[in-house]
């Protein structure tokens, strides 16, 4: 479907819905276009291919709420029936008063920068060239030692994008696409079969990294011989900066507004208060050019806005959206998060582990889970000794159990390695008084 | 990994509109012979039995050793309670078709969400060329299947309104507050789905399959001087609109009162390595975590399974019986042909202490020259199958629950979980406790939550030393990830005593 074919398309289904009982509207259009290759043993192991198309409509109906979506949209006959037939069903639902469309004035009017999220030569790249990059990196390590058991690597591309309109005067759209290539590396150790990963992701294809992947994950395998559990205590944590969004998830998800209304969250009337320490400061930023994360409006189709969340460890902002902002008497400010940017320290990931004596470089999560009212947490965690400032031992099986509310304040130090792969823009960082639990 | 429907429900699922059923357009002029159940799957898909050979004779039109076709159309309801009233509600409906090519273990896939003969054709084309030599394909034998039915049902969910499904949810919510005057939020939700499916492979194979499912759900919130404590309870069959009756309402509110209040005075244990006793139900999690995924046999076949080279061998204690099963009655993890059109069986994994079968799609059972088992299975059309679990449970053991418990000085015991993962390669498993007790002199003593338990599979499972008669089958809304495929699950367990794992806690 052409863009223009999407806007018609949402036109008309916003129109239905109010000519059959709807008061207020929103209807958006997704696609996305999509292949995955994987390649293992010298062959292609899968060849996949996928396109898919769906809509949304968000109805308003005698102030009551529903929500309905499809994949068929090729048959109005159809599309016109789901859509009176769900009117019909909504009336049946409690009313809700705080469930309404955003304020017109919030919403985004056009006019913003190019974020530059899209590769516009998506289209034109040669699936031959697909195979060959996830042939290359295989190559890289394939017959290199003896250790190996298996190479799975894989390429994975995609084009997404999305109409809205809204029967109070939206109208956005928007289009981006993502590149990837992966590998994955088996090796022997006795019984163990330990695996490393690495991937690189870029937004266009002429930056995405080529090389060098299967190497980084046969060396994280072998990094792993020989991985024990030690003894429990009380230790400083590194966590490497592509896992350090497991940290922060917990808290972000305790400043949703959802999370603050339905008390299910250790922040409640926290802003302005001391939630870590002060090397903590994060700003949640939806302008970057070729972020992971830009984006000019969200799923409500607000203007979305440069704000800071957590400054010198002082928390600044919740993520509230147009119900729970009406629930909570608060101003709505988007729901969700975009491109989340830790500011960095000014050591590297070895200034870091050199400045520990004793300590726990963490290098992957493995199970466990927070509790979003009271902020306790439990993680499995596998990763590197840290002893006088060098990596000493690999381990494994062990757990990491304490309290969120404590932790971030308990950040000692961050590095100045930020991921940018990612929307959430995190460094390297490090917290003392961890918890480990081993033997 | 498995994971709780809750963080599903969190996300939005689907709820208003039930039926989206099509109308039978097409005329008849089909000169093979096909059975009436068969030909309303096909009537239902728009489609004609020779229209089924034309595509699959382009799957095949490259050489390949086998293709088939999977049709799916999915109806999602779900109708959520907050703050009191029955405000919002979810639809969705999902329809589309994907053709899947193999050469020796090679895979190509595409599919459409349009299901038109030019269509189909196209996406056969895509998924052909994982093989590279053109070649003429004729398959003029059709081979109608007709499965078990396991999930019989009494009233189907596309005829229920949703003026009838909201006094339920209602309901929940109020037995909830009237249960515990600590109580200070209630959330609840309902979600029922009706999945049609057909499916027709270069063999021959016509098969079939009508899939319901309904789970309902509660989350509780209490406070009590100042401290806020949360938990849930759910229940999930494939069943239609007679899975709700009062008994139900109550048997979720009642629980979750019980999990929420045990939580106040709950702390965590010390950190380390000791005794777990794995209360009788939900810990079926261990299984499916610490050897489940280990004995899929994707991973077998690629050596990267800790489990590689164990079948044949003891893993377990004598006493210890491990099953794969799809066939139970109305359980979650039920289904009544498997995603390749194959017989779902009941399969010992361990049988008295032995290694005795992987779990095994249709690729792997080739490759190891078995029988398939019935475990190919996939999220939806736009998925290729995997292998994948089921039902997984442990037989009864020899011990008692009291025995078991009381031969441990210091340890936890634990029944209630939410989430659990596992490294394949490593072996390493863990499962998050939601709460349970300290085990002090070979008694419950003070409650616990909020722990992640880590392990080592070959070693967890060599380390089982009692199990009790009490095996239960969890009915939870349990989903299990796999390679970005989710698929429903149940599982059970009897009480078991782990002779040692790592526990999550404070350290001295």
């Amino acid at each position: 479907m052409t863009k223009e074919e999407k806007y018609s398309i949402a036109k008309w289904a916003m129109e239905q819905a109010i000519d059959n009982g709807a008061q207020e509207a929103r209807v958006s259009i997704y696609n996305n276009n999509s292949s995955q290759i994987e390649v293992r043993d010298e062959k292609i192991d899968k060849l996949q291919e996928a396109n898919r198309n769906s809509m949304r409509i968000n109805l308003y109906v005698d102030n009551k709420y529903s929500s309905i979506s499809t994949n068929r949209l090729n048959n109005k006959e159809e599309l016109g029936r789901f859509i009176k037939e769900a009117i019909a069903g909504t009336k049946y639902l409690s009313e809700d008063e705080f469930r309404m469309l955003p304020d017109p004035e919030l919403y985004y009017k056009g006019g913003g920068d190019d974020l530059n999220i899209l590769d516009q030569g998506f289209e034109s790249v040669d699936p031959q060239d697909k195979i060959d990059m996830a042939h290359s990196i295989e190559q890289e390590v394939l017959g290199t030692d003896d250790r190996i058991i298996s190479v799975s690597t894989y390429y994975n591309d995609g084009l997404s994008g999305n109409v809205m309109v809204a029967s109070n005067g939206f109208e956005g759209d928007s289009e981006n696409s993502y590149y990837s290539l992966r590998a994955s590396v088996s090796v022997k150790d006795g019984e163990a079969r330990p695996q490393g990963n690495w991937y690189e992701s870029a937004i266009f294809e002429k930056e995405l990294i080529k090389n060098g992947i299967g190497t980084e994950a046969l060396k994280r395998a072998l990094d792993k011989l020989g991985q024990e559990k030690i003894q429990s205590g009380k230790m400083p944590m590194i966590v490497e900066n592509r896992l350090a969004g497991r940290t922060l998830q917990p808290l972000i998800s305790a400043l949703n507004g959802s999370s603050i209304q339905q008390k299910n969250s250790f922040l409640i009337d926290m802003k302005g208060e001391k939630i870590g320490s002060d090397l903590m400061t994060v700003v949640d930023d939806p302008f970057i050019v070729s972020g992971r994360g830009s984006r000019l409006f969200d799923s409500e189709g607000l203007a979305t806005v440069k704000r800071a969340i957590v400054e010198g460890g002082v928390l600044k902002n919740y993520f509230i959206d147009t119900y729970y902002g009406k629930k909570l008497e608060m101003e709505p400010n988007s729901g969700s998060t975009t491109n989340l940017v830790f500011k960095p320290g000014d050591k590297d990931l070895e200034g870091l582990i050199a400045s520990l004596n004793r300590g726990i470089l963490v290098t992957g999560f493995n199970g466990g889970n927070s509790n979003g009212s009271t902020g306790d947490f439990s993680y499995g965690i596998e990763g590197f000794l840290v002893e006088n400032g060098q990596l000493t031992q690999p381990v494994s099986e062990m757990n990491i159990t304490g309290n969120f509310k404590q932790v971030w304040k308990d950040l000692i130090a961050v590095g100045n390695d930020v991921y940018t792969g990612s929307s959430w823009r995190l460094p390297s960082l490090v917290f003392d008084n961890i918890d480990f639990s081993g033997l | 990994m498995i994971v709780d429907r809750r963080s599903f429900i969190k996300t939005g699922g689907a709820a208003v509109a039930g039926t989206m059923v099509l109308p039978p357009l097409l005329k008849s002029c089909q000169n093979i012979q096909i059975s009436p159940d068969v030909k309303s799957y096909l009537d239902h898909f728009e489609v004609t039995a020779q229209m089924l050979q034309k595509v699959i004779a382009e799957a095949m039109s490259k050489g390949g050793d086998y293709a088939d076709l999977f049709f799916e159309h999915k109806i999602s309801n779900t109708l959520g309670l907050e703050d009191g009233k029955v405000n919002q509600a979810y639809s969705n409906v999902d329809y589309g078709m994907g053709v899947r090519v193999l050469k020796g273990d090679q895979t190509g896939f595409a599919y459409t969400e349009t299901i038109s003969e030019k269509d189909m054709l196209k996406v056969a084309k895509t998924a052909a060329n994982i093989a590279g030599d053109p070649v003429t394909f004729k398959q003029d034998e059709i081979l109608e299947k007709t499965a078990p039915n396991y999930y019989k049902i009494s009233q189907k969910w596309e005829n229920a309104t949703v003026e009838e499904k909201i006094p339920y949810v209602q309901k929940l919510n109020d037995r909830v507050f009237e249960l515990d005057e600590k109580v200070t939020k209630v959330r609840a939700f309902l979600s029922d789905e009706t999945g049609y499916v057909m499916f027709y492979s270069s063999e021959g194979l016509l098969t079939y399959d009508y899939r319901p499912m309904a789970s309902l759900a509660a989350v509780c919130i209490m406070e009590q001087n100042g401290q806020i404590e949360n938990a849930y309870s759910a229940r999930a069959y494939r069943k239609g609109f007679e899975f709700l009756d009062d008994d139900l309402v109550e048997e979720l509110a009642q629980e979750a009162i019980n999990k929420t209040n045990i939580l106040f005075d709950a702390t965590k244990p010390k950190a380390g390595e000791m005794p777990v006793v794995l209360g009788a139900g939900g810990s079926g999690i261990l299984l499916h975590e610490a050897m489940g995924h280990a004995f899929e046999a994707d991973f077998n076949r690629k050596e990267t399974s800790i489990f590689s080279d164990k079948m044949g061998k003891s893993v377990a204690k004598d006493f210890i019986n491990i099953i794969e099963d799809g066939t139970l009655e109305n359980n979650r993890g039920s289904i009544n042909v498997d995603d390749e059109g194959n017989d779902v069986k009941k399969v010992h994994l361990v049988k008295e202490g032995i290694l005795t079968s992987y779990i095994h799609d249709r690729i792997s059972s080739n490759f190891y020259g078995v029988d398939p088992t019935g475990n190919g299975r996939r999220q939806s059309f736009r998925h290729v199958p995997l292998p994948r679990m089921r039902i997984t449970y442990m037989e009864p053991g020899p011990h008692s629950k009291d025995d078991i418990i009381s031969s441990v000085d210091y340890g936890v015991y634990v029944d209630n979980f939410s989430n659990g993962q596992v490294n394949i390669g490593a072996g390493d498993f863990t499962f998050f406790v939601k709460s349970g007790y300290l085990i002090e002199n070979g008694k419950l003593t003070q409650p616990i939550k909020d722990i992640n338990i880590i392990g080592n599979g070959p070693q967890a499972l060599a380390d089982i030393t009692m199990a009790a008669g009490d095996y239960k089958i969890d009915n939870g809304t349990w989903s299990c990830g796999k390679g970005g495929q989710s698929v429903p699950v149940s599982m059970g367990l009897p009480t078991v005593l782990v002779k040692k794992l790592t526990v999550g806690g404070t350290s001295a």
